[in-house]
């Protein structure tokens, strides 16, 4: 199980990204704000919960701030998070990105 | 019942409103009567009056009636807040408000006036902003009845629209209701909306700042027509009348959809000596003129003239001879609304002459080649630009249904735009059907209507211009973006969707939330 160190901040608020805040917790917890929650809501909840129990994240609470970015763009955020995080910058779990 | 767009209209709005559902894009020569409006006769003098309430109070305004403005101020308009502030105050009650269009600076107060029981029903080109989102959230109890330019023209003529007093703020009038809006402080150029309201409201109020000796020339509003003259201490803004000067954009994917708008012009048979065409005013289409007049100059080819909503790049290929007239509603920017003093090519025009379809003949009928926008665009061709991605009014139909009758009607406007797919399989509100658009133009390539076979053949082998189906355009934005979940809607209609016959051509539902 990886653990979350402390806070961290990935992404920007320009349009098309998406900006992660990751943050100690119990259990995992997303709170997203998305321009497109009525189309994609519950598609970006999924990209953020499958690549968290990709990492083996079982506490942490995510805040996304989403600006219509695309998948590939949300997971690249969550993944840059993560390992800031975690103090994983310079151990990436290839298996993941793999 | 379903009509001929697919599109299920209520029953009972078809019974209660006698409506009759929308079937084609052809007119056809249909007899029609134009109503006649109530005049009370004077000698001119005494159509000075002080205030706001004293020529309210003049006009014999009563609950339940019909009131006009016009949105050739924009963002700039001081006018309408003013009046309706003043007949808000007044406890007037059941009010028609039937403007050219809304812009967001009168979004608060026509709330205001709904919710003060002032306002009861609304027509319009369209809506934004608070306002949209308070009218799709179920705020007015009847739904909205929303027009393009040219069918406002018609319905005003056929008494579909029966304006009871027009307001109409202009940047100069003399004391008899002399006025044009190309001198003054808050100039705004064509006059073209309001013409109409004018012509055929019972009561003309004209509201300015600049009062001219009289006779006032030239004027576009005559005397003939107006009843009272108000001077208020400003009618706008002209800072936030038009942008300022234009700025070509920088965005590639923009310049890169305008070099191809560019080539399927000057691939058609229409690109010759002669030709005509309009533009709107978005990023990509001022770039098409900048590309298009290069390749003017390189095929010595002018146009006969350009139409519609008028920017300055426009005014530029008219003062280089590169166009030979402007027929010219609306001035989208200060260059075209200050060239209109100086250009006697620049012919002001009335939304009935620029677009009406009921009448013996309108401009738009006379054009080659039209490029317009889309927030959506189905794999039929049909386009909305009034519901967003949330299914929230957002937009005006403006010149789009009418403007869409010209020989090569272009759509210009990218794949995606975020995460939000404009090319979809069922577009959320048809605005403009299919029948009138000819060809799609986005950063990845075209698509052409099959039934333009013509255009097919002269397109197909244009460097730099790949040529897709719209189904192909559509999956490749879905592969981009995903597939999104659909809206939600409640059952309750707030918005009806004129064609420009006024057949129904859609209808907008309350978003559930």
């Amino acid at each position: 199980m990886m653990e979350i160190k402390h806070t961290a901040l990935a992404g920007t608020l320009e349009s098309s990204d998406i900006q992660f805040t990751l943050s100690k917790g119990t259990g995992v917890e997303v709170n997203l704000d998305s321009q497109v929650e009525k189309q994609f809501g519950n598609q970006i909840r999924k990209v953020i919960t499958d690549l968290l129990a990709a990492y083996d994240i079982k506490d942490v609470t995510v805040r996304a701030v989403d600006k219509g970015a695309l998948d590939c763009t949300i997971k690249a955020r969550l993944i840059a998070a993560i390992q800031r995080a975690t103090d994983t910058k310079n151990q990436p779990n290839w298996e993941v990105l793999g | 019942m379903l009509n001929k767009v697919n599109r299920e209209i209520p029953d009972n709005i078809l019974k209660d409103d006698n409506y009759k559902t929308f079937e084609t894009t052809e007119i056809g020569n249909p007899e029609t009567t134009y109503v006649a409006h109530n005049v009370k006769v004077t000698q001119g003098d005494n159509k000075l009056v002080d205030s706001i309430p004293d020529v309210i109070a003049k006009t014999g305004l009563k609950n339940g009636m019909t009131i006009s403005f016009h949105h050739h101020f924009r963002e700039g308009d001081f006018v309408f807040n003013m009046v309706m502030q003043e007949i808000i105050n007044e406890g007037f009650q059941d009010l028609t408000l039937a403007p050219s269009s809304l812009t967001n600076v009168m979004n608060d107060m026509v709330i205001k006036a709904i919710k003060a029981g002032t306002v009861s029903h609304i027509t319009s080109s369209g809506m934004r902003g608070e306002l949209g989102d308070f009218i799709s959230h179920g705020g007015l109890k009847d739904p909205v009845v929303l027009r393009s330019h040219g069918n406002r023209a018609r319905a005003i003529e056929n008494g579909d629209i029966k304006i009871d007093v027009a307001f109409l703020g202009v940047p100069n009038a003399d004391a008899l209701g002399n006025a044009n809006a190309i001198h003054g402080d808050a100039v705004f150029g064509s006059m073209g909306y309001s013409l109409m309201d004018a012509k055929y409201a019972d009561k003309v109020v004209l509201l300015t700042d600049t009062i001219m000796p009289y006779p006032n020339t030239p004027a576009s509003i005559k005397q003939t027509q107006v009843d009272y003259v108000v001077k208020v201490a400003k009618v706008g803004d002209p800072d936030k009348i038009g942008s300022g000067a234009t700025r070509f954009t920088k965005d590639p994917k923009e310049l890169k959809i305008a070099e191809m708008v560019n080539q399927v012009i000057t691939h058609s048979e229409y690109f010759k000596d002669g030709f005509s065409f309009q533009t709107g005013s978005g990023g990509a289409a001022l770039a098409v003129s900048r590309y298009l007049r290069k390749s003017m100059i390189a095929k010595n080819i002018k146009a006969s003239f350009a139409l519609g909503g008028i920017t300055k790049p426009t005014v530029d290929l008219l003062e280089e001879g590169l166009v030979d007239k402007i027929l010219d509603v609306q001035d989208f920017d200060k260059g075209a609304a200050a060239s209109m003093a100086n250009n006697e090519n620049q012919q002001e025009i009335d939304s009935s002459w620029y677009a009406d379809p009921y009448n013996k003949g309108a401009a738009v009928n006379q054009l080659d080649v039209c490029i317009l926008s889309a927030l959506e665009i189905d794999t039929k061709f049909n386009v909305n630009v009034m519901t967003g991605s949330d299914g929230v009014l957002r937009g005006a139909i403006g010149g789009h249904q009418d403007a869409a009758n010209a020989k090569l009607t272009i759509i210009s406007a990218p794949l995606v735009r975020g995460r939000i797919a404009t090319v979809v399989n069922d577009v959320t509100t048809v605005v403009t059907p299919g029948d009138s658009i000819d060809v799609l133009v986005t950063e990845v390539g075209i698509a052409i209507n099959p039934k333009r076979t013509d255009l097919i053949a002269a397109l197909k082998n244009v460097p730099g211009v790949p040529v897709y189906t719209i189904e192909e355009l559509q999956k490749r934005a879905e592969a981009v973006v995903g597939k999104p979940e659909p809206l939600e809607f409640t059952d309750r209609p707030v918005a009806l969707i004129e064609y420009r016959d006024g057949t129904l051509i859609d209808t907008v539902n309350q978003v559930k939330d």
